[in-house]
């Protein structure tokens, strides 16, 4: 069975305050060699069993353009994975 | 004239949006509980603040698939009025009703305190008892409420004259020091292209009784009463 591992970020050009602010702790910390630092979520999907490859592809990306991104701020990225059930 | 306080689970500016209408105002009100499906009694929709759906994924972006909204967005295409407050103008944005989004506050800190706005334009059937330039006070309650648009959506709302209300200083300056949250252009609110949906951050419901530190909001109440 099909697992979609997708990552959500905001796009280039909007502030992101959260991880500005934990490049910054960074940088207090003594870890300066941060030249960027960006934060998102996570989300994991596990689809049923009866779905192949390019049908969970074409899914995530409905799933991802319709409700698991706000394409106006943000972007996403997904990987797929098959897994034992 | 009927208004609907709609009902999403974890909204909680329902009971105040309601009292308003129906205590202060003196006008007929119902509460519409998120899965129904015919809203044809009502001449003005409220999407009221509130967490809905503890605002998991984005603020809004759960409601924005409930049963009702899609009769909210054919109610809004038919020219019916729809005010969004807070949750509800974040509800708006994301189901594309009003352009552009809320991100988290510049200063990652939810703000819970009294801001003067600057009313935009008295040209909509929210406004149209205010004045130009008018400075209001009303309090702001919200951890995503940082309006962002690109620079060709904010110009649009610009030359059509669609930025309901701007955070300002209490000289009614529109600059950084009266940005609460890091909007751009300050934006608080903003109408769609047809002036009959109006999404705004500030609370008008927690500022409709002088009782209460400011009755500036309770005008947009008042001017949704007004014959035209």
């Amino acid at each position: 069975m099909w697992q979609a591992k997708i990552v959500v970020t905001y796009k280039a050009g909007i502030l992101n305050p959260e991880a500005k602010i934990i490049q910054q702790a960074l940088g207090n910390l003594g870890y300066q060699k941060i030249a960027q630092l960006e934060t998102g979520r996570y989300i994991q999907i596990q689809y049923d069993n009866d779905l192949d490859r390019s049908q969970v592809e074409t899914l995530t990306r409905e799933l991802g353009d319709k409700i698991l991104s706000n394409p106006v701020i943000q972007k996403y990225d997904f990987e797929l994975v098959e897994v034992q059930p | 004239m009927k208004f609907g306080v709609v009902v999403f689970p974890g909204s909680n500016c329902d009971h105040d949006t309601y009292y308003v209408i129906k205590k202060v105002l003196g006008a007929e009100v119902f509460y519409v509980w998120h899965k129904e499906t015919s809203l044809r009694i009502f001449d003005v929709l409220i999407l009221p603040g509130g967490f809905s759906y503890g605002d998991y994924l984005r603020a809004g972006a759960v409601a924005r698939f409930s049963p009702v909204m899609n009769e909210v967005v054919a109610f809004a295409r038919n020219g019916g009025p729809v005010l969004g407050i807070c949750n509800g103008f974040q509800i708006l944005l994301e189901s594309g009703l009003l352009p552009g989004a809320l991100i988290p506050n510049a200063g990652m800190r939810f703000l819970c305190c009294s801001v003067h706005l600057k009313v935009g334009t008295t040209d909509s059937v929210f406004t149209r008892t205010y004045q130009t330039g008018q400075v209001l006070r009303m309090p702001i309650a919200h951890y995503a409420g940082n309006y962002y648009a690109d620079d060709d959506t904010l110009k649009r709302l610009q030359d059509e004259d669609r930025i309901a209300f701007q955070y300002c200083d209490v000289e009614g300056e529109v600059s950084d020091k009266g940005n609460p949250n890091g909007s751009k252009l300050n934006i608080a609110g903003i109408f769609n292209e047809y002036r009959n949906v109006l999404g705004l951050m500030p609370h008008p419901e927690r500022a409709s009784e002088s009782i209460l530190s400011s009755a500036d909001g309770l005008q947009i109440f008042k001017s949704l009463l007004e014959k035209n």
